[in-house]
């Protein structure tokens, strides 16, 4: 079953196209990886799905994208409730420069999730639990979430994500910021997270694409060149430009 | 052929000499600021010591027109005239005096020697009818004689104390009557005309009321202001514009802000003149822009993932910046708003406009009193003929000085603490 289905999506910043006719359906409970060299507008598909684009003032998206069969792309979205329900997860580690208590907790608070302190207790332990960070940090959730390590702070932001329980987690190259042991074991909470979240992940990484994911869409100059199984994507793609992008050739 | 040893030999002399010029500078502005502070202190330390007379006083009921037979009350004491006891005592300091050099010893004294006799009495009741000692305020030439500020050799027609009082004073001051102390009554009296009796009282409070108002008025409008322009309006021509005008505004001369006060304030709004509350308000006028570029450059320098993180997390453009931007602006705003302060706390020009450089001898108890702020009092007195309020001008500056550098301390501590906090 898609999730989210994609139709003729078309975004300009300013005067120039950043993406081109993109047509994609994401499957439910799956991770669907997005490849593609640098400036080939992965991220910018993957900021349209919460409307993370319209903090951009010149930015302007045309098309339609159905997430659960509703179209979000329309003025009467509430971009509230959607990022409630569509999480994000960013390059770079940005745990707010508060505690670990608050950094989880906000979510939920925002949304008015929790009835009571206790509530409010029980899911940051759950959403640490989930992201594997509990037992690391269950013993100073007082302290600042800025004095974790790198990959730490991202997993906490997954816990953060992971708090409001979205039906969808966006992760824009979650792992170049990273260290090859904390992206182990963030490739592993990814495994884990699609047990009950459709994931959609940017990746630099070709070898993490075809670790983690079980559908990838090549991107190049805009356009969304293929889009298929990741066994296929690897290992017998229908386009020579992806052939070429996979073994190296370019980009 | 460039001589290679020869041209790097060049480079390493020129950056000495570069290194040179900068030390230079440094050495060059802080003696100019050692001389400045050398000088401040030097004149202005002795206005924090002020020289006594002890002078027996005779309670005679006579001259205070009471039955010396009968113990007097409170109210007869306190209803009492106390100028023929002040008269008759510093009469008996010579005994060969004639009418005139009794006045000239009478003008030894600060003119409330009637009250300090007045108040001795009244807390001692039991001195009536007998002769006591009682220490009375110096006159402040005498205060200068004392100090050694008094230029003794000049002629005695060009000097303010003539021979008789200073031979009056010499004896006295062998006899061991004349006595210094710390000046309490700089801190705690307003502005007078006798420089004797001159405080500060009056301007600090002034101040120290000024930019209270000064930070009521403009820092909730600074900072949303600038919360405004740097989240949420557009980036147009008109914000540009905005923009623009707001850092023109900080290099107006400020004393044009002082006629926009007297012509507004005063003259439409018709607050009361001379008052804290008009010199705060005038002043925010002036510290308003230097808040709003501060803010908007604390703002600014709010990494974007925060903003990002907030909004992925499904918070409001307006939760985002409640909750996150503007409480990590903070310490960068207050700390901009205490240096705007420091300025205003500095500013002369737009006081003297809206009328807060009357002399003004009462301590306000509020912002709706009137007041003379510290730079105006430092440029009244520095334009006081008598001797005694030269040192009274550098001992308000040096206040003022204290008061700022304090100001400026809280700036940094502010910033300090709050920037470790999380980093």
């Amino acid at each position: 079953m898609n999730k989210i289905e994609a139709k003729k999506v078309n975004v300009f910043y300013g005067d120039k196209q950043a993406l081109f006719d993109i047509n994609m359906d994401i499957p439910e409970r799956q991770v669907t990886a997005l490849i593609g060299p640098s400036g080939c507008g992965k991220s910018t598909f993957l900021r349209c799905l919460n409307r993370m684009n319209d903090v951009i003032e010149i930015c302007k998206v045309e098309g339609e994208i159905k997430i659960n069969d509703y179209d979000i792309n329309q003025k009467s979205t509430d971009v509230v409730r959607l990022r409630e329900k569509i999480g994000m997860v960013f390059q770079k580690p940005n745990p707010f420069p508060k505690t670990l208590y608050e950094n989880i907790s906000y979510g939920p608070e925002i949304h008015g999730m929790a009835q009571s302190k206790d509530e409010l207790d029980q899911i940051v332990e759950d959403s640490l639990k989930k992201a594997a960070l509990w037992n690391e940090v269950k013993d100073r959730l007082n302290e600042p979430g800025t004095g974790l390590s790198g990959g730490q702070q991202q997993r906490l932001c997954i816990a953060r994500a992971i708090s409001v329980k979205p039906e969808v987690i966006l992760m824009d190259e979650p792992c170049s910021a990273l260290d090859p042991i904390a992206t182990a074991q963030i490739e592993e909470l990814i495994d884990e997270l699609k047990k009950e979240h459709t994931i959609v992940i940017v990746t630099h990484s070709m070898s993490q694409a075809a670790r983690v994911s079980q559908q990838t869409g090549f991107f190049h100059l805009g356009k969304l060149i293929e889009v298929g199984s990741t066994d296929k994507i690897f290992k017998n793609p229908n386009q020579q430009q992806t052939q070429d992008y996979i073994t190296g050739r370019f980009g | 052929m460039i001589n290679r040893e020869e041209f790097l030999n060049k480079r390493y002399k020129a950056e000495k000499r570069f290194q040179m010029y900068g030390k230079t500078a440094i050495i060059l502005a802080l003696l100019f600021l050692a001389v400045f502070l050398f000088k401040i202190f030097s004149t202005g330390y002795t206005a924090f010591q002020k020289t006594w007379i002890i002078v027996p006083i005779n309670y005679d009921p006579e001259f205070m027109y009471l039955d010396a037979n009968q113990k007097p009350s409170m109210e007869d004491l306190q209803d009492s005239e106390y100028f023929d006891v002040g008269i008759e005592s510093f009469a008996a300091l010579d005994q060969n005096a004639n009418e005139d050099q009794i006045t000239d010893i009478k003008r030894m004294f600060a003119f409330i020697f009637e009250e300090e006799i007045k108040d001795h009495i009244l807390s001692n009741p039991d001195d009536f009818g007998k002769i006591v000692e009682v220490k009375l305020t110096a006159s402040d030439d005498l205060d200068q004689v004392f100090k050694g500020n008094y230029p003794r050799d000049l002629p005695e027609e060009r000097r303010r104390v003539n021979d008789y009082q200073l031979n009056i004073f010499d004896r006295l001051n062998s006899e061991g009557k004349v006595v210094s102390n710390f000046n309490f009554s700089f801190f705690t009296n307003a502005d007078s005309r006798e420089a004797e009796l001159a405080g500060i009282a009056s301007s600090f409070m002034g101040s120290l009321f000024s930019i209270l108002v000064c930070l009521a008025v403009s820092f909730p409008v600074a900072l949303l202001a600038a919360i405004y322009l740097e989240e949420f309006a557009p980036k147009n021509r008109l914000t540009d514009f905005i923009e623009v005008n707001i850092n023109n505004l900080a290099a107006v001369p400020s004393i044009v802000f002082g006629l926009l006060g007297l012509g507004v304030l005063l003259a439409v709004f018709g607050l009361p003149r001379s008052t804290p509350l008009v010199g705060g308000i005038t002043l925010s006028l002036m510290t308003l822009p230097t808040i709003i570029i501060a803010a908007r450059a604390s703002l600014k320098a709010v990494p974007p993932s925060i903003r990002e993180a907030a909004l992925a997390m499904g918070a409001s453009k307006m939760q985002t910046t409640l909750h996150h931007t503007v409480p990590l602006s903070l310490p960068g705003t207050l700390s901009g708003t205490i240096i705007g302060l420091a300025q205003a706390l500095g500013e002369t020009a737009p006081l003297i406009l809206i009328g807060m450089v009357a002399f003004v001898n009462t301590i306000p108890g509020s912002p709706m009193d009137p007041a003379a702020s510290l730079p105006v009092q430092i440029y009244i007195w520095a334009e006081s003929a008598e001797r005694g309020f030269v040192e009274k001008v550098s001992a308000c500056i040096m206040v003022l000085l204290i008061f700022l550098v304090l100001m400026n301390l809280a700036a940094q501590m502010i910033r300090h603490k709050f920037e470790k906090k999380w980093n």
